[in-house]
């Protein structure tokens, strides 16, 4: 039940900094200079991705290598992407909405055919290997569907009548196990169409639920839920990831990935903009200096000294962008210099202002 | 990869099947098995929606309202004039309620059966689309291939109720409200009732039969289009184009292969000795279209991409 029962598995080189996740946030900023450091710019693509890992490990969850989709329209919807999302990791997928994160899922669950490119879900290529991987893998793509005329209950005994790998004499316990979880026990015999859209959401978990899964892929899992709903189904995904299990949760507001992810990766109109650790994301923002002391002039000086750009002094503070410059060598100018320096730090643009750089203002969907 | 696979490690999750590892379970279990599960519950959800079991009534008025409305008329007007199966029909029905039966199937076939059989196969597919549940049943996986081979199984079903029914209900009727007994053929032939009663069975089966090609032509259809009320349009357009084509004389060349063309064939079922050249030509017939349309319907549902 350990939070971060992440990974001996990890296939992921790019999955070490994970743990210190919200440590290096305000004070020292050593971690994130040595970030900065390892990858001065960080390339949006991983670096081919399956054949990092080491030999003799799980295969990575999802791989994708130029995956691409032009729909006979001849709108290129997802445009060679390479994705990898480690074992056990919880991977944020994350774009406005219509650049792709739907149509990349429904691709990697076999629904729609790449017109380019390859994939592999469990170490397992697709779509040729659908229906011997899926049945390890639980999904809701776009919206919880099922029949409005049927229980909750039927509603999952239908799902698991069409699963050839299903034992249908432990249905019962197995559609009682996933009601319970997702909370909807005491409505299993109502009817669909008289669940609240909260309910609709979590019987398609349930549904995702049915058997022992080793990989989830939540598209919008929190899409026209109240704050209440939002919450409930957060707290679903870490308990699901807290069980080892390996989840995809595609998402527009970031807000609820940055709460739940480890890794992430952004979509800008149908291609991959950004993919790494949620702390890497955070530490490609051009940090800035921020000295806090009784003289703010002389700290200014004494930065402007050292080439910093942009360098300004306020109401007891000097900042400058801090560029590639280490604050602890900063630190020791400032000393040398005399100023009283009372408290140093390394600001960061918050995440939301790197997501909205990543992807753009508002809704342009120019894809 | 099977050894190091990540085991689920709480009880409390998915609910391991008595601690089945992953990839035991991602074994199919008996395909037989299988496959018969997803039938039924494929017949469930058919045979418990509303709209199907409404179907069904009509299928239970008609031959009632048609046996009593010949009841009432049948004291003034004699044998009704005319060719064709139908008017035969007619004429025996005075002397045996079997007829009822072949008469109801008869009426029924120039349109109400094959709006049932429309409305079910053009649901099969373009319905699970329509509301989204396709995507979930794909990604189960239920494995397009067998989805569609149980969606036609089931609709084949459908439709073969929906002619025994029909033939039933009639029966009935007929035993009611008509002498009923030795049965004499439209050959001039007497048989037993049982006689008679076995060959109403064949005739339902063989009209069964001609209702599984149209349900192929639907399922195809049906594979097109996420709109079922597209579908089930497109299927009866279809099916009654058919058969005003295979009224019109001029047409004559094309009418052995018009899928409705040999629908009515059964009446040589009604005669001794039974005439198996044209009831084979009519299941052959049956047969091309089912795997004409069948394969369609399976080269175009493992192809296209589910995008509703």
């Amino acid at each position: 039940m350990s939070p971060h029962q992440v990974s001996p598995d990890q296939a992921s080189p790019g999955q070490a900094g994970t743990g210190e996740a919200s440590a290096d946030q305000e004070d020292s900023a050593a971690p994130v200079t040595r970030q900065e450091a390892a990858r001065p710019e960080a390339p949006a693509r991983p670096e081919a991705a399956g054949q990092e890992a080491p030999p003799g490990a799980d295969p990575p969850a999802i791989v994708t290598t130029g995956l691409t989709k032009r729909f006979r329209s001849g709108q290129l919807a997802v445009d060679g992407i390479d994705m990898l999302v480690p074992r056990g990791s919880v991977y944020g997928f994350l774009g406005p909405n219509g650049s792709g994160k739907t149509t990349t899922i429904r691709m990697l669950l076999g629904l729609v055919y790449p017109t380019q490119g390859s994939h592999a879900l469990l170490g397992v290529p697709m779509p040729a290997g659908t229906v011997q991987v899926l049945p390890r893998v639980g999904s809701l793509v776009e919206g919880p569907a099922f029949y409005p005329q049927l229980s909750g209950w039927d509603n999952l005994a239908r799902v698991d009548a069409a699963d050839r790998t299903a034992d249908p004499r432990t249905a019962k316990k197995r559609i009682t196990t996933a009601l319970d979880r997702v909370g909807l026990l005491a409505a299993k015999k109502k009817h669909y169409r008289a669940y609240s859209l909260g309910m609709k959401q979590r019987l398609a978990i349930a549904a995702s639920l049915l058997q022992p899964r080793e990989l989830i892929i939540l598209d919008e899992p929190t899409n026209g839920l109240d704050p209440q709903g939002t919450r409930e189904v957060r707290g679903l995904i870490r308990e699901i990831a807290t069980d080892g299990i390996t989840v995809l949760v595609s998402s527009h507001l970031l807000a609820e990935v940055e709460q739940i992810c480890t890794q992430v990766g952004v979509m800008r109109t149908g291609k991959l903009v950004f993919q790494g650790p949620l702390e890497e994301l955070r530490a490609r923002g051009a940090a800035r200096i921020r000295v806090t002391t009784t003289e703010p002039s002389r700290a200014a000086e004494v930065l402007g000294k050292l080439g910093l750009a942009d360098v300004s002094a306020g109401d007891g503070e000097a900042t400058a962008t801090l560029g590639d410059q280490a604050p602890e060598q900063i630190t020791r100018e400032l000393v040398y210099a005399g100023v009283p320096v009372a408290g140093l730090d390394t600001p960061r643009p918050s995440l939301e202002e790197l997501f909205v750089g990543l992807t753009g203002e508002g809704f342009d969907v120019d894809g | 990869m099977s050894t190091a696979e990540l085991s689920v490690p709480r009880g409390g999750a998915p609910a391991a099947a008595g601690g089945t590892s992953p990839p035991a379970h991602a074994q199919p279990r008996n395909g037989l098995r299988s496959w018969t599960r997803l039938l039924g519950s494929e017949l469930r959800l058919m045979f418990r929606r509303w709209r199907n079991l409404a179907l069904l009534g009509v299928l239970v008025v008609l031959p009632v309202v048609l046996g009593i409305g010949l009841r009432v008329s049948m004291p003034h007007g004699g044998g009704g004039g005319g060719g064709g199966p139908g008017a035969s029909f007619f004429a025996q029905l005075a002397g045996n309620g079997v007829f009822l039966s072949f008469l109801a199937l008869t009426i029924l076939l120039t349109l109400v059966l094959p709006l049932v059989v429309a409305v079910v196969a053009g649901d099969s597919i373009a319905g699970e689309a329509g509301t989204g549940t396709l995507r979930y049943l794909l990604t189960v996986p239920a494995g397009r291939t067998r989805l569609l081979a149980v969606k036609y199984v089931a609709v084949v079903i459908f439709g073969l109720a929906a002619c025994l029914v029909v033939s039933a209900v009639s029966l009935i009727m007929g035993a009611i409200l008509f002498p009923i007994g030795p049965v004499t053929l439209l050959s001039g032939t007497t048989v037993s009732l049982a006689d008679g009663l076995l060959r109403l069975l064949y005739v339902t089966l063989y009209v069964a039969a001609g209702m599984a090609a149209l349900a192929a032509i639907g399922l195809a259809i049906s594979t097109l289009t996420e709109h079922p009320i597209g579908a089930i349009a497109a299927i009866l357009v279809l099916a009654v184009g058919s058969e005003v084509a295979d009224n019109v004389a001029q047409f004559a060349v094309i009418h052995p292969y018009l899928p409705t063309h040999f629908w009515l064939s059964f009446d040589s079922l009604l005669r001794a000795p039974i005439d198996t050249g044209s009831l084979l030509h009519g299941l052959l017939s049956f047969a091309v279209y089912i795997v004409i349309f069948g394969s369609f319907a399976w080269a175009r549902f493992t192809s296209a991409d589910v995008t509703s």
